[in-house]
């Protein structure tokens, strides 16, 4: 049973390495809408700082809502994934698979680069810890509770903004903890509490989601 | 299985052609009922209700508005419950109950913004506060947008109902998450301005025309969604038989008046 998770694990990773431009597209988009904000808010060192857990937290979002249609649209035009809910293997195992592919070629990479990107909005170095952990928890909730509007939302015209009407207001808690975990640290109250409260997130959505994707992949394909 | 229009069981009325008729019997009712209650609760609230202590007259808005929340809170609930039983029982109805539903909780959510903001200008001096009550509603209201978007989205039916019954049920479990969580990113950040909930003990007409506001708009909802049901029935079934016998029968009545 677990050969089948880590097979499609596998394949799914291949596949983003040999398409290795798209995981640099999505880290290329963080950035840049990081680098965006001085731009639009002034330079002041002291006003980035106060913005910088939000603003990270907010791009990593975006970055992920925007790279959310490549889950599973591949497999679909191909006909991967009707043999894949076809097969006897249990459907919420290989969804787990691909889900943690996607986070391993997305998610992975914001959480690497989201301290370089700390740096250029001049956030405390105390907090770098608290944004390095609570990202690591926070993105795959949103890869877990995106899978589920991706699969709904698949092969459906404009469904890129259809998409992010449907997931965005589900994202709002892990925005609230993820970007509320920095700033507690910064203000010394400690980002434990927020922390446990994205753990027991995560660890709800990776009960939950994986049936709700599948069942939302088997109404989009039948 | 039973054929639709065998048995005594209400059940038989989970089948579209026997729920149009009864739909189309009882929602004037529902109309009238609603009419009727809401010039009642509108006179109870202009005339009759005292002028707020601290308030003055502003404070008159509450009769729209907190039906308003009401309706758009239960009326979510309601959805999800007709997906679920979609979902489970396989019934074309319960989808379409559903859908029914989604515009007049989205209509209600924006009724109860607009009046809190009408409301918020003179009492705290601003349109909108990020509130843990406003913010809450506002991504109800995004929720609602959703599913709608989604169902609309959707051509082939069936998948639009499956599809849409499944966006209505994740939201159902996150909304909880979502109003805790929005209520504690609000505490920390700002304190508690304002609050709704520590509102001085009302008085008793004040109670009763709120009552009877959030009675008739339970009406209007029952009334408008049986009438968009019945056109969603004629819609999806009509390459049936029973809905070209029923538009026949239809187009003779309003023939023989006119």
């Amino acid at each position: 049973m677990l050969s089948a998770f880590f097979a499609v694990l596998r394949r799914d990773l291949l596949l983003a390495w040999r398409g290795r431009a798209d995981v640099l597209v999505t880290l290329a988009f963080f950035v840049i809408v990081v680098c965006l904000f001085p731009f639009g808010v002034g330079a002041e060192a002291n006003l980035l700082r106060t913005i910088a857990p939000g603003v990270l937290w907010v791009a990593a979002l975006l970055a992920c809502l925007l790279s959310l249609h490549r889950l599973f649209a591949q497999d679909h035009a191909d006909g991967t994934l009707e043999q894949l809910l076809l097969s006897s293997e249990p459907a919420v195992l290989w969804v787990t698979a691909k889900v943690l592919a996607f986070w391993l070629t997305t998610g992975l990479p914001v959480v690497v680069v989201a301290p370089v990107l700390g740096m250029l909005l001049d956030l405390e170095q105390g907090a770098y810890p608290a944004l390095v952990i609570s990202l690591v928890l926070g993105t795959p909730i949103l890869a877990l509770l995106g899978a589920v509007g991706a699969a709904l939302t698949l092969g459906l015209r404009g469904g890129g903004m259809l998409l992010a009407l449907l997931v965005l207001p589900l994202f709002v808690p892990v925005l609230i903890f993820g970007a509320g975990a920095v700033e507690a640290e910064l203000s010394g109250t400690g980002a434990t509490a927020h922390l446990l409260l994205l753990g027991g997130g995560l660890a709800g959505a990776l009960a939950l989601a994986p049936w709700a994707c599948v069942a939302a992949l088997r109404v989009s394909t039948e | 299985m039973s054929r639709p229009d065998r048995g005594p069981s209400i059940l038989r009325f989970a089948a579209p052609q026997n729920f149009y008729p009864l739909a189309g019997r009882l929602a004037p009712w529902f109309a009238g009922a609603a009419a009727l209650l809401t010039l009642a609760g509108l006179w109870l609230s202009f005339f009759v209700a005292p002028t707020d202590a601290t308030q003055g007259e502003v404070y008159r808005v509450i009769f729209i508005h907190v039906p308003a929340a009401w309706m758009s809170m239960f009326v979510y609930l309601v959805m999800a419950f007709w997906s679920a039983v979609g979902l489970v029982m396989n019934t074309r109805l319960s989808f379409l109950m559903s859908q029914a539903l989604a515009p007049t909780g989205a209509m209600f959510c924006v009724v109860a913004l607009w009046t809190g903001a009408l409301w918020g200008k003179p009492t705290w001096g601003t349109y909108w506060v990020w509130d843990a009550r406003l913010t809450s509603q506002a991504l109800l209201l995004f929720l609602y947008l959703g599913f709608i978007a989604l169902t609309r989205a959707i051509e082939d039916p069936r998948r639009a109902d499956r599809a849409g019954a499944i966006i209505a049920l994740v939201g159902a479990v996150n909304v909880p998450v979502i109003y805790f969580s929005v209520k504690w990113w609000n505490t920390l950040h700002q304190g508690a301005s304002v609050s709704l909930t520590k509102a001085p003990s009302m008085a008793t007409t004040m109670l009763a025309g709120m009552l009877v506001m959030a009675v008739a708009a339970w009406a209007y909802t029952l009334a408008v969604v049986l009438w968009r049901v019945r056109s969603m029935i004629l819609e999806r079934e009509r390459h049936t038989e029973w809905v070209g016998a029923e538009l026949m029968r239809e187009a003779l009545r309003q023939g023989g008046r006119a």
